[in-house]
């Protein structure tokens, strides 16, 4: 110790500057308390953050749109629409392919009831349709099987389209059939498409191609024996009837050269092209212009449409409108839970100041046998508080039977307890009580008698006393029990769903009706995120008065 | 205060007093007993000058409060009895007691033992009224849950009582709702669900809530606020929007799990709910965890360190022992979160994973069948086991960390 020169820095025993060793001691010290939060946060974040968020990005997505009818979607962005007029037939023949692709793939019905979400009637339009896309491509088939009997042969399709250069349109069609039915398409197909076709007939082409990768993957076939799709047929069709398609594929002497050319010399005999009737004959949803401009309307990827369902407003191409007054539910609902999750908050500090007050100024003894009272219903399951109250509370039920038996009810009017929002509150009362007294308790116990007594003995009645000595005090407990029963409240799904009827349920109910029942995700996603912003934001301010570290459990 | 003074009370006269509020109280009896009857007027009447009677015979025996308690008692059980049947004798005899109760409690002036001395008889009124305000609440709170106990031995597969049951007649009652949970695969398979999910998520989130809970009470933690607020945030956000968020998340996840890695689709079934329910439990094991925490002692752990134990040993022989009773607590309230959680694993739950809550909740809301009342009083049974550990655990940890004893 004694030959430390008295200038330069402090050093400690190791002969480090004594600076850096408490900083490189703190710096341990934290990344030793890091270690310790890292699983527990990595947990939560894996386990809670990320499906909440996974929530938020569902309430916005909208891809099923542009995955199933990718092509449709395209030549849909020139369609104005407000004119009245349909689609032109650009719009249909892609729509022809798309639904194709996606009847065979069994998807275009969850796009229906997508779709029937904006729209009431899409649903059938696509089921009836998917139906039938095989009668709107078969007289193409007829008309080519007729030109040259090869074409019947799906080994003919397999030589013609056969080759190499193509690699870049199968890798097109594999993006859409992963994006419209999800991850598993990559893998050999057994065919490589040829890059003159690719370019000779681009249509036919990528339906051919659309044709193998679902035959060797979905179906687990072999290209080269399968006889392709009514699709195909068309497409081939259409692109022989292009403008100097004859004079292109005069020079083709590969594969397949001879159908070709019969198929070409029999092109006078092509019936007629016209997706546009053949799709409204099949279904005369096609030819509503109002059925097109939600399409059109929906066919962005991401989309605000669910939460202005969820406001009970609707989407159109001028931007958003109101709803029709009969069918705005959910702002009623928004607002009706907050109104009886206020009343519920209101009886349980009604009910729960006298009794913390109580528990606050007995002797702890007593206090303690008391608290039992309380804490017994905390303990016990939601379920059985919830059952209990439905069997006191039915029609048939003991509360009713008492009354009937006093003669204050008649038996022929029996009340109504439940089934309405009189048994929600009850109920709910019962079960959030504990949430009040808890904080109130530990609140009020902090307040020395004394200052009661020196109200009174300054001439203070009980009354003035209490008013303005005692209650002010308990606001915090007050305060702090009431948000942490609303926001319990705000959200409660089981007790109104069993003693609610249809009066008093919550938003909460309706969000779990539409995961389960009406199957409608992304609505259901948008109200939970306007229910969670709610709570943040009631979260935030319960932490600004309380504090969050001083949430008690038990007393 | 009064108490210190060693007065004594006045008491109060009989026929101006004692006598007349003994009759009314008396009388709201005879009404309900005379309703039963047919007569509530004469019930009335009845009830009130039994009621006088009794407060009249009562006033000279103040010495002998428990035998004159026990033989009105007996004499109401009697009449009750006779007049109809069991449970008319058990009411009665319930009515005897509080009556000769309530005569005592008013004619030795018992009723100002709660009150100063120098309160007027308003304030007292107002005192007294109060206290039964406050039992009134009291009995809201735990009253609904008896109904519940008694009709799970009903008889009849009925939710309401049965005139044999009120009659206490033994063939209104019986263990059949108890049978049907014990042997029946509908009641059995969901509670051995329940056992199996709720300790494994308990497990999970005991072990990870302490090491966090240590890691959080350490003075240097960047960031402390930002994370106690995600790791409290499952138990703020409502339940229904975390159901719906796993719902969203958990399903690719298990097909994921179930395609990619070839797992069994029950085994991946309860690993979704299992780690739904942990990071439900985690906010109660931090906060009972770190509770604990603010009353420990920093220098054991040091003064461990010192004497040569590695940080493992400290934490092992040291920390742990006196941390036990709030992890044990805050396990408790992780196990009785997931075990009594319905919301979530109906979302991410399937058919196999079906929960006793779960199976409740369906036969609530189809009103099947009444084991459920006789699972709700097991339920019950179970809850008042997990309040007593955690209370004496609580009073446990007071004492060691040498707070009040209470």
């Amino acid at each position: 110790m004694t030959d430390t020169t008295t200038s330069g820095p402090m050093l400690s025993a190791d002969g480090v500057p004594l600076k850096t060793s408490l900083a490189r001691a703190l710096r341990r010290q934290k990344l030793r308390a890091l270690i310790l939060i890292a699983p527990l946060l990595a947990f939560v974040v894996l386990t809670f953050v990320v499906p909440i968020g996974s929530m938020l990005f569902r309430s916005v997505e909208n891809q099923i749109v542009s995955g199933t009818l990718p092509k449709t979607i395209e030549a849909l962005e020139t369609w104005e629409g407000q004119d009245g007029t349909l689609p032109d037939q650009e719009v249909f023949q892609a729509l022809f392919f798309d639904m194709f692709r996606a009847a065979e793939a069994k998807e275009h019905t969850k796009l229906g009831s997508r779709l029937n979400y904006e729209r009431t009637g899409f649903s059938s339009v696509f089921r009836t349709t998917g139906r039938s896309l095989d009668d709107i491509g078969e007289p193409f088939q007829d008309w080519l099987e007729d030109a040259d009997p090869a074409f019947a042969e799906g080994l003919t399709w397999y030589e013609i389209f056969s080759g190499t250069g193509g690699e870049d349109l199968i890798e097109e069609r594999r993006a859409i059939w992963a994006n419209m039915v999800g991850e598993g398409f990559a893998g050999d197909i057994g065919f490589t498409l040829s890059g003159e076709m690719a370019q000779l007939l681009p249509q036919t082409a990528a339906a051919y191609s659309d044709w193998a990768i679902y035959t060797a993957i979905v179906e687990d076939d072999v290209v080269a024996e399968e006889d392709p799709w009514e699709a195909v047929y068309a497409a081939l069709a259409l692109d022989l009837a292009r403008d100097g398609a004859a004079s292109a594929l005069a020079a083709y002497s590969g594969a397949g050269a001879a159908p070709i050319a019969n198929a070409l010399a029999a092109l006078p005999s092509l019936p007629e092209i016209d997706f546009r009737a053949a799709f409204i004959a099949e279904n005369d949803g096609w030819g509503d212009t109002g059925n097109w401009q939600t399409l059109k309307i929906y066919s962005p990827d991401y989309t605000a449409g669910y939460f202005l369902n969820a406001i009970d407003m609707e989407k159109g191409l001028d931007g958003a409108t109101a709803r029709p007054e009969s069918q705005q539910i959910y702002v009623k609902l928004f607002i009706r839970t907050m109104i009886m999750s206020l009343i519920i908050t209101g009886s349980c500090i009604l009910l729960g100041y006298p009794v913390a007050w109580l528990l606050a100024n007995l002797p702890v003894r007593s206090a303690n046998v008391l608290m039992i009272l309380v804490l017994l219903p905390f303990w016990t399951s939601l379920l059985v508080r919830t059952s209990a109250w439905k069997v006191l509370l039915q029609q048939q039920g003991v509360i009713n039977d008492i009354l009937v038996w006093l003669g204050f009810v008649d038996d022929a009017n029996r009340l109504i307890l439940m089934n309405n929002s009189t048994g929600t509150i009850i109920a709910m009362t019962h079960i959030l009580l504990p949430f009040m007294i808890l904080p109130l308790y530990s609140v009020m116990k902090t307040i020395p008698p004394s200052y009661l007594r020196a109200a009174k003995s300054l001439g203070a009645t009980n009354w003035t006393a209490f008013w303005r000595v005692y209650f002010p005090q308990s606001i915090p407990g007050i305060g702090a029990g009431s948000i942490l029963v609303f926001i319990l409240a705000i959200g409660y799904y089981i007790t109104p769903e069993i003693v609610g009827g249809t009066d008093g349920v919550f938003i909460s109910n309706r969000i779990a009706h539409h995961i389960s029942s009406s199957l409608n995700w992304g609505l259901a996603a948008a109200l939970g995120s306007i229910l969670l912003v709610l709570v943040l934001a009631l979260y935030w301010l319960y932490d600004r008065i309380v504090g969050i570290d001083n949430v008690k459990l038990g007393g | 205060m009064a108490n210190s003074l060693k007065l004594t009370l006045k008491r109060p006269s009989l026929w101006g007093f004692t006598a007349p509020l003994t009759a009314a109280l008396s009388g709201v009896f005879g009404y309900i007993a005379g309703t039963s009857f047919g007569n509530p007027l004469l019930g009335i009447v009845a009830g009130a000058v039994i009621g006088a009677v009794l407060a009249a015979v009562l006033h000279p025996m103040p010495e002998k409060r428990m035998m004159a308690r026990l033989g009105v008692v007996a004499l109401f059980f009697a009449v009750g009895l006779f007049a109809t049947n069991l449970g008319g004798g058990i009411a009665a005899a319930i009515v005897g007691a509080v009556l000769s109760w309530f005569v005592f409690w008013i004619d030795t002036g018992d009723y100002r033992k709660g009150v100063p001395i120098y309160y007027t008889r308003a304030q007292t009124l107002w005192h007294n009224s109060f206290l039964f305000l406050c039992g009134l609440i009291f009995f809201f709170l735990i009253a609904p849950l008896f109904p519940v106990m008694w009709l799970s031995f009903n008889a009849q597969n009925f939710f309401t009582f049965t005139p044999e049951m009120l009659a206490f007649d033994p063939d209104g009652y019986s263990l059949k709702h108890y049978r049907d949970f014990l042997t029946t695969d509908e009641w059995m398979q969901p509670l051995k669900n329940s056992l199996i999910i709720a300790p494994i998520a308990t497990v999970i989130s005991v072990t990870l809530g302490t090491l966090a809970a240590i890691g959080l009470s350490q003075s240097h933690v960047p960031g402390r606020q930002t994370i106690m607020a995600i790791l409290i945030s499952p138990m703020i956000v409502p339940l229904i929007i975390s159901a719906t968020g796993m719902f969203f998340f958990y399903a690719p996840l298990g097909n994921w799990l179930e395609l990619s890695l070839g797992l069994n689709k029950a085994f991946v079934g309860y690993v979704k709910v299992i780690l739904a329910h942990a990071v439900l439990g985690v906010p109660f094991v931090i906060i009972t965890v770190t509770a604990t925490l603010v009353g420990f002692d920093r220098s054991l752990t040091r003064a461990a360190a010192n004497m040569g134990a590695n940080p493992v040993t400290t934490f092992f022989r040291v920390q742990m022992p006196l941390i036990l009773p709030g992890v044990i607590s805050g396990g408790l309230f992780a196990f009785i979160t997931s075990f009594d959680e319905v919301v979530v694993v109906l979302f991410v739950g399937s058919a196999q994973q079906q929960t006793l809550p779960w199976q409740m909740f369906t036969g609530l809301r189809e009103q099947i069948s009444p084991t459920i009342l006789a699972a709700a009083t097991i339920l019950v049974t179970i809850s008042i086991l997990l309040l007593t550990t955690v209370e004496l655990l609580r009073r446990r940890s007071e004492r060691l960390r040498g707070l009040s004893p209470s």
